[in-house]
């Protein structure tokens, strides 16, 4: 009896030892990671004055209404128009983008033609030119025809997506060919199937799409620095930059770009938590395929 | 940088070509429609992708000259390669890129290790609480690298750190943004923002992997670790090679994180990575020199990146 149960006892015991270990790992990390996010809600509470003066770890006195009037006040209410700002790049950009992506990577997929090979090679070579080196290049083209400062030259580079297109040909290879020839026997043209039963097909896809656009033309920081001077079209990045760089004569930007800084990350950790089912599984489908 | 990876490389070719049914309905459509779908997109990649990368290439073989003073009339002449000479013989680009390489050996081995570490923990039986776990570990990928750099740069201060405060009581005081460090400062911001979206692409090739094999392994004997080890990692290889190659394309375009610690730091200086080189270059207005430090600088990224890319398929990791 005591020799049947003994190793199965050792073998709780280890993987009880495994579980403690991992979970000691796991904390860890997640404090590391969670660190600085706590840092900053906790300042985000406080005065000027608190900031320097108590604890970083620990509140002061609780002035979070205060510091959100003050940071919606400064200089006429710039920080909303930055946000705006923000929005219109990145929600429309993406938006567009993903479209655009959605309908090139379905072409490709689904209709043969000359030279569609060399458009999805340009295109996966597009996934590997970063966007930093493209905003230096950008900016003397825009200078060249005068564009620079401008919306357009922020908003415009921001509705391609090759890697949407790299995921929606992808994707578009499942969409079952006798789905689309029975639309086609029924009468509908190419656009309207693609909108109304390939669409719906290639939803999870999409979603990362513009999901993974959306952050980053939203944490895009180079391209608006090199081409916008007007601080009225800046996006929050290059605003929240700009205020912390004239910290040393205006000592109150302190605490507006902490708070800041706080209300510019929540709009995207609430899409990406509410739009994890859709997005994971396009992740997850990418590298499986 | 944040380039979205969804897949390991090997997949990249592997959407069929059309098949005989596509091919036939697209002919008896008989028409162009394909242009419809394709030209949206070909038309603004062609304007904001290639165009640029073109006119770059253009500036940096020309020089803009005045001939009788300031007054004089302005002309364009082509140098040749005259720009790309001084970009090579420039100290600071050379030290930039120097220093780049150096933060990229540290920097990527340790993310990519601490990564997988997480996603290897995550995926096996032993982990609990794993979904909350992952959404914590990958949060700071959400956080625009600006704010990332700002929130890191607090930590850093020696006025307002509290971090610098507790060292400090127990052992000496830390300097975060001296000459030594501040690149590791650097480094470490890299990979707080990095390590959880590196960290769910290998989980979701972890993923992938069949129950049964982990369970075979299992009854053979093979412990959580040594099937990881064995049977996993190796798995999991074209992963590890695309989160590599992304992570040394980033690390080739460093921009954000130093010029926000920048405000703080005098150890940074404006050529302190050649990307924040040929921004300063732009500043000045010699536009033929800034062109041709960014043309240099994404060839060397592609390359770079590429060469890593044809390694991997030779040693056969991918």
């Amino acid at each position: 009896m005591t020799t049947a149960t003994a190793p199965v006892r050792r073998a709780t015991d280890e993987s009880q030892v495994s579980v403690g270990i991992a979970m000691v790992f796991l904390l860890l990390m997640a404090g590391y990671f969670l660190l600085p996010i706590y840092w900053l809600v906790v300042n985000a509470t406080k005065s000027q004055r608190d900031l320097v003066t108590t604890n970083g770890f620990w509140f002061g006195e609780f002035q979070l209404g205060q510091n959100l009037a003050d940071l919606f006040a400064r200089d006429g209410g710039v920080f909303l128009r930055w946000a705006l700002n923000s929005l219109l790049y990145a929600g429309l950009g993406a938006g567009i983008g993903t479209v655009l992506a959605a309908m090139a990577g379905y072409g490709i997929a689904k209709f043969d033609f000359r030279g569609r090979e060399l458009l999805f090679g340009f295109a996966l070579g597009g996934v590997l030119v970063p966007a930093t080196a493209l905003a230096l290049p950008l900016f003397l083209m825009f200078a060249g025809v005068g564009l620079t400062n401008t919306f357009w030259s922020v908003f415009l580079p921001s509705i391609v997506s090759p890697f949407g297109v790299y995921l929606s040909r992808v994707y578009s290879a499942t969409i079952p060919e006798e789905v689309l020839e029975a639309a086609r026997v029924d009468g509908a043209g190419e656009l309207r199937i693609f909108f109304s039963i390939s669409v719906r097909i290639l939803t999870p896809a999409l979603v990362t799409v513009f999901l993974f656009q959306f952050v980053a033309v939203w944490n895009n920081f180079l391209l608006p620095l090199v081409m916008l001077q007007d601080s009225t079209l800046y996006p929050l990045t290059y605003g929240l930059f700009s205020w912390q760089s004239q910290v040393s004569r205006y000592p109150e930007l302190q605490t507006l770009t902490i708070v800041g800084s706080l209300v510019s990350v929540i709009p995207l950790i609430i899409t990406f938590l509410g739009l994890q089912r859709f997005w994971r599984a396009g992740l997850t489908a990418g590298s499986e395929k | 940088m944040a380039i979205p990876v969804t897949a390991p490389q090997g997949s990249l070719t592997a959407a069929p070509a059309g098949s005989p049914p596509q091919r036939r309905a697209a002919r008896r459509a008989g028409s162009r429609i394909w242009l419809v779908f394709v030209l949206p997109f070909a038309v603004p990649f062609v304007a904001f992708y290639l165009a640029p990368i073109g006119y770059a290439i253009t500036q940096s073989l020309l020089r803009t000259e005045r001939s009788g003073g300031i007054f004089g009339q302005p002309r364009t002449v082509f140098t040749g390669l005259d720009q790309y000479a001084a970009v090579f013989s420039d100290p600071v680009f050379l030290s930039g890129v120097g220093r780049m390489l150096l933060f990229g050996v540290v920097q990527v081995p340790i993310m990519l290790a601490i990564a997988l570490a997480l996603a290897l923990v995550l995926d096996s039986a032993v982990a609990r609480l794993k979904k909350v776990f992952r959404i914590v570990f990958f949060l700071p990928y959400a956080i625009p690298g600006v704010v990332a750099a700002l929130m890191w740069a607090f930590l850093y201060s020696p006025q307002l750190s509290p971090i610098v405060n507790v060292l400090d009581a127990v052992g000496p005081r830390p300097d975060f943004l001296g000459s030594g460090a501040i690149l590791w400062s650097i480094a470490n911001v890299v990979t707080w923002t990095y390590t959880g979206y590196n960290m769910l692409i290998i989980f979701a090739a972890l993923q992938a992997i069949p129950q049964a094999l982990s369970e075979a392994a299992r009854s053979d004997g093979a412990g959580g670790i040594r099937t990881a080890w064995s049977i996993k990692i190796p798995i999991v290889r074209p992963a590890l090679v695309l989160t590599g190659v992304f992570s040394i394309i980033g690390t080739l375009q460093l921009f954000t994180e130093p010029v926000v610690l920048r405000l703080i730091s005098t150890n940074i200086t404006s050529g302190y990575t050649p990307n924040l080189l040929a921004f300063s270059i732009a500043s000045g207005n010699n536009y033929p020199l800034a062109a041709a430090t960014s043309v240099v600088l994404a060839m060397g990224t592609f390359v770079l990146s590429f060469g890593f890319f044809r390694l991997a398929q030779k040693r056969g990791w991918s």
